[in-house]
């Protein structure tokens, strides 16, 4: 108050974040619910009102931004939550990862009766032989084939690395205040993302249809769609996000020098890739 | 760095009222509040239930509820202090004084703070309502291992399965708040080594929480597949591993227990120095020493495994790097102690809280040594001496540093001093009361009683009663503890603006209680 502008800016009271609440609580008890045999409504409602809160509140965070009240204080502390944010979500595949690196060498070995398990198999699992993928001892989901990395996982990874570049692109564009070029550079990273997603779709439709590869199918199967899955679900995220932000610049948002849900959503995008990159290695290539 | 601040709305110098008010809140002041009130609600919710764990415990076989139950309460009593009290509590402190210590106007994302903690109401509603499902709420152990949490559980394990997400998706913003507040918001001159220790013990935390969280976030979210869409994560005939949950857990659940000590380290840090009228003895030590610790706990997790049947070598390892944490633990025991050497001590009630947590924790600190040594502790692994352990760490020592910290920092917040003779009457009426509550759970559980066990062999029995007679008279302490935080809120005499005589820091620089905003200019540190 002491300042009317240069000054750290404080939001005024604001019931977005209760809508959320709200929107959190019925979303996820919904859905329990519904796992449960209730109807999908609740769970249905409560997306809708996380929605709704995602565009008021994201709304008026870009208003904000717009009639000049941020200072770079103000985005130093939005970078900082980002990129804490993307650290999170590291950390969340980082738990998967892990869980797939411990099956693989040692929980499965020691089912075949590596280590001090030499009596576990013989009593419990006689004649199970440690290899990988597996869908276990106990032939969970029946015969499958598993996900090859030359089809189309390695045109997967051409399409992200191809977008990091084309966001790369639009970001050179921004900063030397090429309209076209950030908007031209937008659309072929949405298309790239899209077209990624469509191919994992039809991947997931070919392991269902063709391999008996399912989500069911023992260790590798969990392993392979949580994994898969999960990062789906983030480039999801993530294209829509390049997709606002895509918009944002048609309506002529964004200077040069300040554009801070640019490079946010740049990030997020170039750790949907490094994801990516690890999947493409761990869960397709080393099988 | 800016130093001024800017707000939404030029006429809003004061508190708004109403409901409104506490709902939409984006002052850090209210927002602390609000937690700590959540904190006190879940503590007493917890600690009913733990006086029905108790009153079943007061003489062997079975009285007064059925076992199922009785292993409901155990489950839920844990999860709800430790998810419901000691961390929002913790985060309760961390709101009200972070932006006061480092001459802050506000967190760094205010509105986001306000969502952080409105998450918790809901995902304790969630926690809660399990209780009235059909088949009861969870009763396999606030550690949820599988496979008692996956294929042997009740229906309502979903809900709770959703309500630790939430859980954890509040305490990851309220972590990215506090970082991106220690790092950008300090007063010009608060230098990193500058801040007070209750700032640095609570940065470090906030590092933590980001790192684990989200793994918890996987577990539960591999439970909830494994229950509900065929997914064999914890199930060896698919090729998986029911021990891989507790390997993931305590992944989450080591660092989990330092986040709930390393701000009572903070608080503690605080009121000694103030109290003995001395600097803190070994600043710059104290900083290193919270920093390795928070290291070190993401390598020790497996000790919580011993009896798993993990590789020698891997017990060899988890037991020589568990001691290890000893290392700078005693770093700060032996730093408080020094500080008080040759001090000019006085003992008005939050240094009576300090002492007490120093030595009680202290207690917690030795017996987990003792079980960090893996072939000791298939002796005590499941037993009440595990139980003792950890309510010596968590209650004298997490919560104690709660009770301290409101003693220590509620003039400043209410602007009235507490009635120092109440103060004290709740103080040596806790202490004494939960020492006879938890001190023989150490004597059992050498004798070999089992935890989570509503039920026990007649050899335990005298021990059991004494234990529960404690725990009834530690919970009616913090009944009493309600009078003295409302009794202090509505009046008192009026605090002075140091509060204590040998107080130090930004946050007694400003008028008793603290006005609506503070620091709006923000402070020069020398």
């Amino acid at each position: 108050m002491s300042s009317s502008n240069g000054g750290y800016y404080l939001p005024a009271p604001s019931h977005w974040p209760i809508v959320g609440s709200v929107g959190m609580f019925l979303m996820l008890f919904g859905f329990a619910s519904f796992l449960h045999g209730s109807s999908a409504l609740v769970m249905s409602a409560g997306a809708v009102i996380i929605v709704v809160m995602l565009f008021g509140w994201f709304g008026t965070v870009i208003n904000e931004s717009l009639s000049g009240k941020y200072n770079s204080q103000v985005d130093t502390s939005f970078r900082m939550g980002m990129a804490w944010f993307i650290f999170s979500e590291v950390m969340f595949f980082a738990a998967f990862f892990g869980v797939l690196f411990y099956a693989r060498m040692w929980s499965i070995p020691w089912l075949a009766g590596g280590s001090n398990n030499v009596m576990t198999n013989e009593l419990l699992w006689p004649g199970f032989e440690a290899v990988w993928p597996t869908n276990g001892p106990g032939d969970l989901g029946g015969d499958y084939q598993y996900m090859g990395p030359w089809g189309i996982p390695a045109i997967n990874t051409l399409l992200l690395l191809s977008s990091g570049v084309t966001i790369t692109w639009a970001h050179w564009g921004l900063k030397k205040e090429d309209r076209t070029q950030l908007i031209l550079g937008l659309m072929a990273t949405v298309a790239l993302g899209v077209v990624f997603l469509g191919f994992q779709a039809y991947e997931y439709y070919h392991a269902y249809t063709d391999l008996n590869l399912k989500l069911t199918t023992g260790m590798y199967g969990s392993t392979f769609f949580m994994l898969t899955g999960f990062h789906g679900m983030h480039v999801t995220l993530g294209v829509t996000m390049l997709f606002v932000i895509l918009i944002r610049s048609m309506k002529g948002h964004f200077t040069e020098e300040n554009h801070f849900a640019f490079e946010a959503v740049a990030w997020y995008w170039h750790f949907v890739d490094v994801v990516w990159l690890g999947l493409f290695v761990f869960v397709y290539w080393l099988v | 760095m800016s130093t001024a601040t800017t707000h939404d709305d030029h006429h809003d110098h004061g508190a708004p009222s109403g409901l409104m008010r506490w709902v939409t809140t984006t002052n850090h002041k209210d927002i602390g509040t609000l937690y700590l009130w959540f904190a006190f609600i879940m503590l007493l919710i917890g600690g009913a239930m733990a006086m029905v764990i108790r009153a079943e415990l007061f003489q062997p076989g079975l009285q007064v509820v059925d076992p199922n139950f009785f292993n409901t309460m155990t489950t839920m009593h844990g999860l709800i202090m430790v998810f419901g009290a000691i961390m929002p509590g913790m985060v309760g402190l961390a709101n009200w004084q972070i932006p006061l210590m480092i001459g802050a106007p506000d967190m760094a994302l205010p509105r986001m703070n306000n969502w952080s903690f409105w998450i918790l109401p809901f995902a304790g509603t969630m926690l809660l309502s399990t209780l009235f499902m059909e088949g009861g709420g969870p009763a396999f152990g606030w550690t949820f291992y599988a496979p008692l949490s996956t294929t042997f559980a009740p229906a309502s394990t979903d809900f709770f399965i959703f309500a630790i997400h939430m859980l954890g998706f509040s305490s990851i913003m309220g972590a990215i708040n506090i970082i991106a507040t220690v790092l950008n918001m300090r007063a010009p001159g608060m230098t990193l080594m500058k801040m007070p220790l209750f700032v640095w013990t609570w940065f470090i935390t906030a590092f933590l929480l980001i790192a684990v969280m989200p793994v918890l976030a996987g577990a539960v979210t591999m439970m909830l597949t494994d229950r509900n869409f065929g997914t064999s994560f914890f199930d060896a005939a698919g090729g998986g591993d029911p021990v891989l949950f507790q390997h993931v857990f305590w992944f989450f659940g080591h660092p989990e227990v330092y986040i709930m000590i390393l701000p009572a380290f903070g608080v503690v840090s605080e009121i000694i120095p103030t109290f003995a009228r001395k600097k803190l003895f070994g600043y710059s030590s104290m900083v290193y020493a919270t920093a390795s610790i928070a290291f070190l706990s993401f390598i020790v997790y497996a000790h919580h495994m011993f009896t798993t049947g993990m590789p020698v070598a891997g017990e060899l390892y988890f037991m020589y790097a568990t001691i290890m944490i000893a290392v700078p633990t005693a770093v700060k025991v032996f730093n408080w102690t020094a500080t008080m050497w040759k001090g000019s001590m006085t003992f008005e009630t939050p240094m009576l809280w300090a002492i007490a947590f120093v030595f009680l924790f202290t207690i917690g600190g030795f017996t987990g040594l003792m079980m960090g040594i893996a072939p000791a502790d298939m002796q005590y692994h499941d037993t009440y001496f595990i139980v003792a352990h950890f309510h010596y760490v968590l209650v004298t020592g997490a919560l104690f540093s709660i009770i301290a910290a409101f003693y220590y920092w509620a003039p400043k917040w209410t602007g009235h001093m507490v009635d120092e003779r109440l103060g004290k009457i709740h103080f040596w009426w806790s202490v004494i009361s939960v020492n006879v509550l938890f001190f023989p759970q150490h004597f059992i559980g050498l004798a070999g009683m089992p935890r989570r066990i509503p039920d026990y062999s007649l050899q335990f029995a005298d021990w059991n009663m004494i234990s529960s007679l404690g725990g009834f008279a530690f919970g009616l302490a913090q009944v009493f503890f309600i009078y003295v935080i409302i009794k202090t809120i509505r009046g008192g005499k009026a605090a002075t603006a140091e509060v204590w005589e040998g107080s130090h820091g930004l946050e007694w620089t400003i008028p008793s209680p603290a006005p609506y905003h503070t620091f709006e200019t923000a402070p020069e540190v020398k």
